[in-house]
């Protein structure tokens, strides 16, 4: 439905002339965010993919040490998670928003579990010797270059979970402000923001999933 | 021509004190606080560049040792390129323009608009501390192994400079939502004034292309931090891979300083010549197709690393498609200013200094793009004069025709024309002298990066030293009149040009609101087939 022509000023800012021209800008300024984040990820697909073929076997040999068991299991809670996101907007028109904040709860727990499990499971590596550059000490795996895996693996998850606990914090002062009312069903646009941000952020563990624990 | 209602005060006035410049979320006093950084970071990066000539004026090193050298070289590209280069435009005379001439109150997002400055203030505070305190030895392009490895300081300014892309990400990205959200009424794409166009190009790049370096910056500070060994041959790493992300970017980051410099001279040459583009179409098909080629060249930068021989000519052959489109744009230019009505000014002097640069810096390009002669070429003077004719000569050149062309506008006052020709002059030729000996001494064999060398080289070292100096005496020149004339100049007037631009159907210096009626724009942008200048809204 087009808020075309309404003038409501409790949301608008003045540089807008409607406020639907407001949620179009908020929109595509959240779309070309995301452009860059999946720019700055793309960096690390790229060099992950030079040395995947430079060292195909050798990823393939590693790729047997990692927990896929812990792997899917946190691919399944952050793609329950996103469904979660994605109905809280249908709940707040609907106007229940306890309903929407449950969601959010919902889904910011699944994230949370998630990040003790990705905890849990770099603690096993790191116990292992399975780390990065001159840290690598993993007995099973004595090749040259193998330690490369590991730093992938790392820098990979490790920046992943940094946005995923960006994205709980956004989903938390989203809750926040769903309890407060100050996001209700006449202006949604924060909740449909945070909840790009969210599948994005899941988007990019589909990729890393398979690439890591896989293939 | 209506004279501004001395009820609304403009946007200088309209707040008082430095806290309420600080707190600002108007996107024109944002533009001003961005010039006063990038021209502080100038004269320091400038101040550089003449310690650097003073050295080499002799072949032995007495002025700097070799170390020392390598410190002010380093500083002197980084905050030319990071500091000065990227941000000069866009940041300034796109954040004053941009809302102006799409006919909007302010960008699409003021606020994130005020943070992205702070965070470029933060950034280059970072970078300079760093290159102070410290010091690094590695050059601006910071290449592995020896940035991973050198005993310098390099961390703090790999901050530093994640920091500012950073901060050009966001204004890209506020520049690509305004352009979409908030044209006003009737203003089409094919009506956008060509500055537009060439920022909304350099948007793009900054937001597709920045992400990549802040991730190879990020990539380099992990090893140097943690001994990751992604770069480390040692550890089965390729150091050269990391070239290919860092030029990634680096190659594009040539069209953020150039094509905001480039929508620049579309607007001078037309307001001078006083005659609509020779072909508006072309100009935005030069600007979008250089800033798509521009993503697939920069393996021109890895001819000697090793890079296989089909990937070497495809990249030369990307590199040289850059070329057409450039001289697309320089055709049209140049076409604009046949049979038009010259009007000799500062701002038409160095957009001329603009196109000839450009020439020279675009032939020299072409030349290195060449796989054989690049061999010769690569790492030496030639190179060096190669891209100080894009980036200073060009780029350069055009935000001076920026700067002087919209002072009026920005200010409201004039400064004296005779002294602006002068120094406009002054600086082409002593850009000249600095920059044609370069592709002598490395077409003799002369490397880059060296604080010593053979005495025959002596010559030509000599005569860019002088060069250089004439240059700072320009620029000297420049900082004198223009503090006049923000002091003491004459009233400008709302549109002392008569430019036929949109940005002038503003008061000048604008109103906080930018528009006291909603603005009309009937006729296309840079229309001189109507004699009257737009009306003031
Ligand atoms: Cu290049």
């Amino acid at each position: 439905m087009s808020t075309e022509g309404t003038h409501t000023g409790k949301f608008r800012a003045e540089h807008f002339g409607t406020l639907g021209a407001q949620k179009d800008a908020a929109h595509l300024g959240m779309w070309t965010f995301l452009a860059t984040e999946l720019l700055l990820f793309t960096g690390l697909f790229a060099v992950y993919a030079v040395y995947r073929w430079a060292y195909g076997g050798l990823f393939h040999e590693a790729q047997k040490h990692m927990d896929v068991l812990l792997g899917t299991v946190n691919t399944f809670l952050l793609v329950v998670s996103s469904t979660l996101v994605a109905l809280a907007p249908r709940a707040l028109e609907a106007k229940r928003t306890h309903v929407a904040t449950l969601l959010l709860l919902g889904a910011i727990a699944m994230g949370l579990a998630f990040l003790v499990l990705k905890g849990v499971e770099w603690g096993h590596h790191a116990h292992e010797g399975a780390l990065p550059g001159q840290w690598y000490a993993f007995e099973k795996l004595r090749v040259p270059g193998a330690s490369l895996f590991y730093t992938l693996y790392f820098l990979m998850t490790g920046l992943h979970a940094l946005h995923m606990l960006i994205g709980v914090v956004v989903l938390a002062v989203l809750a926040v402000r769903l309890r407060r009312r100050t996001i209700t069903a006449e202006y949604p646009v924060a909740l449909e923001l945070g909840g790009m941000y969210w599948h994005f952020v899941d988007i990019i563990w589909l990729f890393l999933y398979p690439l890591l624990y896989l293939a | 021509m209506s004279p501004p209602p001395a009820e609304v005060p403009s946007y200088l006035t309209a707040e008082a004190g430095l806290w309420s410049w600080l707190r600002t979320k108007d996107h024109k006093r944002i533009g001003v606080l961005y010039l006063v950084l990038v021209l502080l970071f100038f004269a320091l990066g400038g101040f550089f560049a003449l310690a650097l000539r003073l050295e080499l004026l002799t072949p032995e090193p007495d002025v700097l040792g070799p170390m020392a050298y390598n410190r002010a070289f380093t500083l002197h590209g980084v905050i030319m390129v990071w500091l000065f280069l990227i941000p000069s435009v866009p940041t300034t005379f796109g954040n004053f323009l941009l809302p102006i001439m799409v006919g909007a109150r302010d960008v699409a997002f003021p606020r994130l608009n005020l943070f992205s400055w702070y965070l470029f203030a933060a950034g280059g505070v970072i970078t300079l501390w760093g290159l102070f305190q410290g010091g690094a030895d590695t050059g601006w392009t910071f290449y592995t192994p020896y940035s991973t490895t050198s005993g310098t300081d390099v961390l703090p300014i790999l901050v530093g400079v994640f920091i500012i892309g950073f901060s050009s990400i966001l204004t890209g990205l506020n520049f690509i939502v305004t352009v979409h959200t908030l044209r006003a009424p009737g203003l089409t794409w094919m009506r956008m004034p060509l500055f537009v166009w060439a920022l909304y190009g350099t948007s793009l790049i900054q937001v597709l292309a920045t992400p990549i370096l802040g991730m190879v910056l990020l990539l380099v500070a992990v090893e140097r931090v943690a001994g990751i060994g992604l770069f480390d041959v040692g550890r089965g790493g390729d150091p050269v891979l990391f070239q290919h992300l860092f030029w990634f970017y680096s190659h594009p980051a040539v069209y953020i300083m150039i094509l905001p410099t480039m929508g620049v001279l579309s607007e001078v040459i037309c307001a001078f010549s006083r005659k609509n583009p020779f072909s508006y179409r072309m100009i935005v098909l030069g600007t979008v197709g250089i800033a798509f080629v521009g993503f697939f060249s920069w393996g021109h930068h890895m001819f000697v690393a090793g890079q296989s021989v089909a990937g070497s000519g495809a990249f030369g052959a990307l590199s040289m498609l850059v070329a057409i489109f450039t001289s697309i744009k320089v055709f049209t230019w140049i076409g604009t200013l046949y049979r038009g009505s010259i009007v000799l000014s500062a701002p038409l002097v160095y957009a001329l200094g603009f196109i000839f640069f450009i020439f020279f810096g675009g032939m020299t390009g072409v030349a290195v793009a060449t796989t054989s002669a690049d061999v010769h070429w690569h790492d030496t003077y030639f190179v060096v004069g190669h891209f100080h004719y894009i980036m200073v000569g060009s780029a350069l050149m055009g935000f001076l025709a920026a700067l002087h062309y919209w002072f009026p506008k920005m200010f409201g006052r004039m400064y004296p024309s005779g002294p602006a020709i002068g120094s406009a002059v002054l600086i082409i030729f002593g850009f000249i002298v600095t920059f044609l000996p370069h592709f002598l001494l490395g077409n003799m064999g002369m490397p880059r990066r060296y604080a010593t060398y053979p005495a025959e080289f002596q010559a030509l070292h000599v005569a860019s030293t002088a060069g250089a100096s004439l240059l700072a005496y320009g620029f000297l020149g420049i900082a004198g009149y223009l503090v006049w004339a923000l002091v003491k100049g004459p009233l400008a007037g709302d549109n002392p040009w008569r430019s036929h631009g949109y940005e002038w159907a503003s008061h000048s210096p604008p109103p906080a609101a930018n528009f006291l009626t909603p603005p009309e724009f009937e006729r296309e942008p840079h229309d001189y087939t109507v004699v009257e200048a737009p009306r003031v809204y």
